[in-house]
């Protein structure tokens, strides 16, 4: 077996950076006091929180009162749709939700089952054959709704499965006309461009820490002010009622850390990603027959190239790639024996030749153009080799 | 890997053999697949202890998807042989086709040199390189039976690392390596039953090899009526639901006729078999008729027996003494005391014995 492991999985998850942790450490075991605490203790650790707030605001251009911590990606886009539905079903409005087919499950399982527990109306808005949505298809979901009610729109900033970045802020716009309020899932998009929450123009908007080199288990939620908002995570008087529970102190250090880390630093690594990545898809392209690349050609993160193979079977790639010490992905990490086609696929387009073939591999910090030749070495091999083997199963 | 205790144990010692060694687990298709079922064969628990315990080993592991596979072949041969009136033998064929076939192929497309098992067996090299197939060490965990299929070529690349073991040891073993599974219980049922009961299954999967009809005496007299053939076993007396001036036992089934038959404790029981699909394990048929002792079911106990390959390519086999429970459907297995010399499947019993 080769030892000499290459990771293009940095969408699944990415290194801790280790001045993000040199921040953490001392809210282990030193100052460990919890924030809600009077004593000296409990003082420290609030103010290590609220000066993560700060950063956190300043970096994203919001107002520190907006920002809501919370254990990661999944939670953050679970309180973002059920805090508004919540608080709509205390006024008894009607409850509409408009989303896509390509979301990530925390959106459309969440969408999903409030349809089926808050009685909200779910409207899907079709994607084009990049994954986008158009200002047309919005506007056709947005029509005749009930009036007085809520009206949540939950659009993926940057799709974890293709890449494809979204124009949020042509959307939201388009969305507030229509008195509906916006969400977004940019757990991707951090240290891969831009992110500023007055620009996207959006009221509520998702991160996860571990997506950008900082802790697994922490996140957060914009909540734009004026928004109404009822928890569906009580407790306690944290985070202003928005989401009950004692502070992640370290988690929530790291937070800080690793967002200002990457909103400074996107401007050089992005286009080295880039271009290693465009390196990647034109040879690929050009060695593998029967190959397209899922996404927006240009308008894509940085590090992230995800392609289809026709007649092929994706997660038995990856076993034989992980057999050569490459680290990938079919496109979401969630699939524990799942061996049904992408819906994200089958959502821009493909046939059921390509949707069972999905490849993603997303470069990171640590990715060097020999990594890149490895992979374009071994993967035609593996590829001609998956060709001809019975379907398996990523866990 | 099943993420059980024989295979997580086989997969412990080959990385202490020193071997290079990859965990597969196959899907296989079952009743409540993706419902958490109990079913021990594709339940995420099974697979997240199975990962964890490769992942403790420090290998690889991989999930097959055989679903669509052990359908089409195993689970629709179990129904098909039940609905005419056998009584199959599913692991025999998952070894056959999935195990042995399917699985293999995958691992060798894997650059693997062995597929190895959890199974009580074990191999040993002899002249000429031919493998032979020897009992499990624990008698009473010998599995060579359900491997009586294989051929030379896949047993070259068979490995059963815990069959110079006896079940306790390999417990005390899992033990040893804290692996999380060694306390956990033996799994007996057939894989793709969601409860253990086949009967079940069957009404619910196969109704039309349920249907009651008569319970017949051997000279045709009707005594009864029974819920369904695949209710019954050979050598059943009790459940019969008729009285009679005698204890009575089930001989035997008439499929065409859709019958049970009957009979008295003197009537059961025959001296020999045809066994069709024989399988030889040196590979070569046998020219002359031998001593063999056979076993017909699984958990049967050897019988001692002449085996006799016939012409047109089955066996016939004569036991030294009646046994009740020859039933057609299951193998018929061949030992030469450790040695597994192969396997046919019971077509028929076979009353001409000489
Ligand atoms: C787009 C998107 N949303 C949400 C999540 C969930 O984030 P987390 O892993 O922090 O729960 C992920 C990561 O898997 C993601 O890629």
């Amino acid at each position: 077996m080769n030892t000499q492991l290459v990771y293009l999985d940095h969408s699944a998850s990415t290194p801790l950076d280790p001045r993000v942790l040199d921040a953490m450490l001392p809210y282990f075991s030193e100052h460990y006091g919890n924030s809600l605490a009077v004593h000296s203790f409990g003082r420290q650790a609030e103010r290590a929180v609220e000066d993560a707030r700060d950063t956190v605001a300043r970096v994203m251009n919001c107002h520190r009162h907006e920002i809501v911590f919370t254990s990661g990606g999944t939670e953050s886009d679970n309180l973002a749709l059920r805090g508004p539905v919540q608080y709509a079903l205390t006024q008894g409005q009607p409850i509409t939700l408009i989303t896509t087919p390509v979301e990530h499950k925390a959106v459309a399982v969440t969408a999903r089952q409030l349809r089926d527990t808050a009685g909200a109306a779910l409207r899907v808005v079709p994607v084009d054959e990049h994954g986008r949505v158009s200002a047309d298809d919005l506007r056709a979901a947005l029509q005749n709704l009930p009036s007085g009610g809520l009206a949540l729109v939950s659009l993926i900033h940057s799709n974890n499965e293709i890449g494809t970045r979204n124009p949020i802020p042509e959307l939201a716009a388009i969305a507030h006309e229509y008195g509906a309020i916006v969400h977004t899932d940019a757990v991707q998009a951090p240290g891969h461009g831009p992110l500023d929450v007055s620009a996207l123009d959006v009221d509520l908007l998702s991160l996860s820490s571990h997506k950008f080199y900082g802790p697994k288990g922490a996140g957060v939620l914009v909540v734009r002010n004026g928004i109404d908002f009822l928890t569906s995570h009580s407790g306690a008087k944290h985070e202003d009622y928005r989401r009950g529970g004692t502070h992640n102190v370290p988690g929530i250090v790291g937070t800080a850390a690793a967002l200002e880390l990457a909103m400074n630093t996107w401007p050089e690594t992005a286009p080295r990603l880039a271009a290693l990545r465009d390196r990647l898809v034109e040879g690929i392209m050009d060695r593998v027959p029967d190959t397209r690349l899922t996404g927006h050609p240009a308008d894509r993160l940085p590090g992230h190239a995800s392609f289809a193979f026709a007649h092929l079977d994706g997660n038995t790639l990856l076993m034989l790639l992980d057999q050569s010490g490459i680290a990938a992905s079919s496109g979401s990490a969630c699939k524990v024996g799942d061996p049904r086609p992408s819906p994200v696929l089958e959502a821009i387009g493909l046939g059921p030749e390509w949707t069972r073939g999905g490849l993603r591999l997303t470069l990171g910090h640590s990715t060097t153009g020999a990594d890149i030749s490895a992979v374009l070495d071994v993967l035609p091999k593996k590829i001609r080799a998956a060709r001809q083997m019975p379907p398996s199963i990523s866990v | 890997m099943s993420g059980g205790v024989d295979s997580s144990v086989a997969a412990a010692l080959l990385v202490e053999r020193g071997y290079d060694v990859i965990g597969m687990m196959m899907r296989l298709w079952s009743e409540d697949c993706g419902t958490g079922g109990s079913n021990r064969c594709c339940t995420p628990d099974q697979l997240l202890d199975a990962r964890r315990i490769a992942d403790q080993l420090g290998i690889p592991f991989y999930v097959i998807d055989t679903q669509d596979v052990f359908r089409r072949t195993i689970v629709q041969f179990f129904i098909d042989r039940y609905a005419a009136g056998d009584t199959p033998n599913p692991c025999l064929e998952c070894n056959r086709h999935i195990r042995f076939e399917w699985l293999l192929n995958h691992a060798l497309a894997m650059d693997a040199d062995f597929l190895a098992t959890g199974h009580y067996a074990r191999t040993q090299y002899g002249a000429g390189g031919r493998v032979r197939l020897l009992k499990g060490l624990d008698d009473a965990k010998d599995q060579s039976y359900v491997l009586s299929v294989l051929s030379q070529d896949k047993l070259r690349h068979a490995l059963f690392p815990v069959g110079d073991y006896t079940k306790p040891d390999v417990r005390r073993m899992a033990e040893k390596l804290a692996l999380p599974v060694a306390q956990k219980h033996d799994s007996q049922d057939l894989c793709f039953l969601a409860d253990g009961d086949y009967r079940r299954f069957l009404a619910e999967h196969a109704p039309e090899a349920i249907r009651p009809g008569p319970i017949l005496t051997r000279d045709g007299r009707q005594l009864g009526e029974h819920t369904g053939l695949p209710h019954y076993t050979i050598g059943q007396r009790k459940g019969l639901g008729i009285s009679y001036h005698e204890a009575l036992y089930v001989l035997t089934t008439d499929p065409a006729k859709n019958a049970l038959i009957v009979g008295t404790q003197d009537e059961l029981g025959h001296r020999g078999l045809i066994a069709g699909r024989v399988n030889w394990i040196a590979g070569d048929t046998p020219l002359e008729p031998f001593r063999a002792d056979v076993k017909i079911r699984y958990k049967a106990r050897p019988a001692a027996a002449r085996v006799s390959p016939l012409p047109d390519g089955r066996v016939r086999v004569t036991f030294d003494e009646r046994l009740n429970a020859i039933t057609p459907g299951q193998g018929a297995v061949f030992y030469d005391g450790d040695e597994c010399l192969g396997g046919g499947i019971i077509t028929r019993v076979d009353d001409d014995a000489r």
